[in-house]
C-alpha cells in the first residue's frame, strides 16, 4: 500500500471519527452545535482530499467545481431563508438529494463497468447486488422524499391518497424490482434494463408515500432518512470507499432507531404507519367518534386572570404554535407570569408539531430556556396540581379518548394529562379536527374554556390581559 | 466496481458494516426528544458524504452521458452535504444559550 493509499484511509478514518463525534454530541445542547461544526469539518476534509488526490481529478475538476458551486447555493439559500416551521420539509429536500445522488451515483458505476466488460461477460455478482441496492434505495428515498414534502408543504393533499388496488400497484412494483434486480445480476448487465430498474424505483418512491397521511411524514422522512444512509453505505461498498461506507452505515442505523423511536411514542408500528392510512391531514372529523359538541368559550381578558392569579400553569404548545409563529408572545406570556411569581413550565409531546423537538426549536428560538420544557413523562403528574393548562394549538396529543376510547384511532398512544389540571384553555383555530381527524373530547369538559382565533393573535391578547391584571 | 471484488474488501466492509451499525444504534439512543429535529437534520448532513461518490464518478467521467451524471450527482450532494449542515447549525444555535438565559 502507497503513503498515499495509507493517507487516504487516515482522511477517512478522521473524518468518520468525526461524524460519529457529531451524533454523540447531540446527546446534549450544550455540546451540539459544536459537534455538528466537527462534522462539517470532517466532511470539509474529506472533500478536500478527494479533489486533491484523486486520480484523474485534473482533467475533470471543472464539473466538481460547476456543480459544487451549483450545489452550495442552492443548499445555502434554502438552509438559510427557511423559516422554522418549515424544517421538516427542508430536511425532506435534502435527504431527496442525497438519494438522488446515490442513485445517479450507482447507475454511473454500472454504465462503468457494463461499458468495459467484455460483451458476453457478467460483472461479479457483489458488487451489481450493492450497485442495484444502491440505485434502488437512493431512488426510492428520492421521490419518497420529495412526496413528503410536497404534503407537508401544502403542494399534494396531505391526507392519504389511495385508491382501489393501491397496494396491489405498490405491491406489483416491488415485485417487478426483484424480478429486474435478479436478472440484472444473473443473466444480463442490460443498460436499458438497468434504466428500466432505477425508473421502477423512481415510481416505487411515490407509491410508497402517497398513501400516508400528512400527520406521519415525520416517521417517514426519519426513515427515508436512514434510506439515503444505506443507499450511500451501498455505493460506498461498490467504489470501494470506506468513508461512505461507514458514514452511510451510521446513519441508516440512526435512522433505524430514530424512526423507532417515533413510533413508540406515538404507540403505533411502523407497518402501522406506512400501510395504516392514517388520518385526513386535518379539517375533517371522524364522524359518530364524540358526537355532537358543546364548548365554552372564553375571553382573553378572562383568560389572563385565570393565570395571571394563578401558582402554577403549564403551556402545551402543538403545531398550531408553529403555523401562528406565536412563539414570540409566547415567551413574552411566559416573562410576564413569572414575574409574577406564577410558575410556568411547557409540557412537550414527543410528537407535538411535526417532527419530533419540533416545539424545543420554536421555543429555544424564541429564547425560553431549555429547562423549563418538560418532557411527557416528567411532568405528566403534575399537571393534577396545575391551575391552568394552556393550550396552544395542540390537539391529538391532548385527546383523552386516547386513553379510554377503544374506538378511536389513536387508542393507547400516550398523552399528556391536560384534562387533569384545575382549569384548561385551548387556544384553537376553530372547532376542526386535528391532523389525525379525530374529534377531541376535552373540548367538551366543562373545565375547558375555548379561546378561538389565530395562535399568535391570541397569546397577544392574554399578554396584554396579564399586564393589565 | 472492481475494488469490491477482493474477498478480503468484502470481509472489511461487512465488518464496518456490523459495527458501525452498532455504533450509531448506541450513539442515537443517548439523545433525548427535544434533539431529535437536529438529530434527524444532522444525520441527513453526515450521508452528504455522498458528494465524495459523486466526485469519484466525475474524476473518470469521459463520456456526455456519465459527465452529465457527475454534474446531477455533485449538484444533488453538495445540496444535501451544504444544506444540511448549515440548517442543523441554523436549528442549534438556538439551543447554545445557558439554561436560565436573561428574562
Amino acid at each position: 500500500m502507497s503513503t498515499l493509499e495509507m493517507l487516504t484511509f487516515g482522511v477517512y478514518l478522521v473524518a468518520s471519527v468525526s461524524f460519529i463525534l457529531a451524533l454523540k454530541f447531540l446527546a446534549s445542547p450544550k455540546t451540539a452545535r459544536t459537534g455538528n461544526q466537527l462534522g462539517a469539518a470532517g466532511m470539509a476534509l474529506v472533500v478536500v482530499w478527494t479533489l486533491v488526490r484523486t486520480d484523474g481529478m485534473l482533467e475533470h475538476w471543472w464539473i466538481v467545481a460547476a456543480a459544487g458551486l451549483v450545489g452550495t447555493v442552492a443548499g445555502v439559500l434554502g438552509a438559510r431563508r427557511v423559516p422554522m416551521t418549515a424544517m421538516p420539509q427542508m430536511v425532506a429536500i435534502f435527504n431527496g438529494a442525497g438519494g438522488g445522488a446515490a442513485a445517479v451515483v450507482a447507475l454511473s458505476e454500472f454504465l462503468l463497468s457494463a461499458g468495459h466488460a467484455a460483451s458476453g461477460d457478467l460483472l461479479p455478482a457483489i458488487p451489481v447486488i450493492a450497485t442495484l441496492l444502491g440505485a434502488v434505495i437512493g431512488g426510492v428515498s428520492l421521490t419518497g422524499s420529495v412526496v413528503a414534502f410536497g404534503k407537508l408543504q401544502g403542494l399534494i393533499p396531505g391526507r392519504p391518497v389511495t385508491y382501489p388496488g393501491s397496494r396491489l400497484v405498490a405491491g406489483l412494483l416491488l415485485g417487478s424490482i426483484l424480478a429486474l434486480g435478479v436478472v440484472l445480476t444473473l443473466l444480463t448487465n442490460s443498460v436499458p434494463l438497468f434504466l428500466l430498474f432505477v425508473a421502477i424505483a423512481l415510481v416505487l418512491g411515490v407509491a410508497l408515500v402517497m398513501p400516508i397521511g400528512g400527520a406521519d411524514m415525520p416517521v417517514v422522512i426519519s426513515l427515508l432518512n436512514s434510506y439515503t444512509g444505506i443507499a450511500v453505505a451501498a455505493t460506498g461498498f461498490v467504489l470501494g470507499n470506506y468513508a461512505l461506507l461507514i458514514a452511510g452505515t451510521l446513519v441508516g442505523a440512526s435512522g433505524a432507531i430514530l424512526t423507532q423511536l417515533m413510533c413508540t411514542a406515538m404507540n403505533r408500528s411502523i407497518f402501522n404507519v406506512l400501510f395504516g392510512a392514517f388520518g385526513t391531514g386535518g379539517g375533517v372529523v371522524v364522524a359518530g367518534a364524540a358526537g355532537e359538541q358543546t364548548a365554552r368559550e372564553i375571553s382573553a381578558d378572562d383568560a389572563a386572570v385565570l393565570m395571571a392569579y394563578g401558582k402554577k400553569v403549564i403551556i402545551v404548545p402543538g403545531y398550531g404554535m408553529a403555523v401562528a409563529q406565536a412563539q414570540g408572545p409566547v415567551r413574552e406570556l411566559m416573562d410576564l407570569l413569572i414575574a409574577r411569581g406564577v410558575e410556568v413550565e411547557f409540557a412537550i409531546h414527543p410528537v407535538a408539531g411535526r417532527m419530533p423537538g419540533h416545539m424545543n426549536v420554536l421555543l429555544a428560538e424564541a429564547n425560553v430556556p431549555y429547562d423549563r420544557l418538560k418532557e411527557m413523562d416528567e411532568i405528566n403528574d403534575d399537571f393534577a396540581n396545575a391551575d391552568v393548562a394552556l393550550v396552544i394549538g395542540a390537539n391529538d396529543v391532548t385527546n383523552p379518548g386516547a386513553r379510554t376510547d377503544t374506538a378511536s384511532p389513536i387508542y393507547g398512544m400516550p398523552i399528556l394529562n391536560v384534562d387533569q389540571a384545575h382549569n384548561v384553555v385551548v387556544l384553537k383555530r376553530s372547532m376542526a379536527a386535528g391532523f389525525a381527524g379525530i374529534a377531541n373530547p376535552l373540548y367538551s369538559d366543562p373545565k375547558t374554556a375555548m379561546l378561538f382565533g389565530d395562535a399568535k393573535k391570541s397569546v397577544q391578547a392574554l399578554v396584554s390581559g396579564v399586564k393589565n391584571a | 466496481m472492481t475494488e469490491a471484488l477482493d474477498p478480503r474488501a468484502l470481509i472489511d466492509a461487512l465488518v464496518i458494516l456490523v459495527l458501525t451499525g452498532f455504533v450509531g444504534y448506541e450513539v442515537v439512543s443517548k439523545v433525548p426528544t427535544m434533539l431529535h429535529t437536529p438529530l434527524m437534520s444532522g444525520a441527513n448532513a453526515v450521508h452528504g458524504v455522498i458528494v465524495v461518490g459523486a466526485m469519484l464518478v466525475a474524476a473518470t467521467a469521459d463520456d456526455p452521458l456519465r459527465i452529465a451524471l457527475a454534474l446531477i450527482g455533485v449538484v444533488l450532494g453538495t445540496v444535501n452535504v451544504v444544506g444540511g449542515f448549515v440548517v442543523t447549525d441554523r436549528m442549534l444555535e438556538m439551543f447554545k444559550r445557558k439554561p436560565e438565559g436573561k428574562p
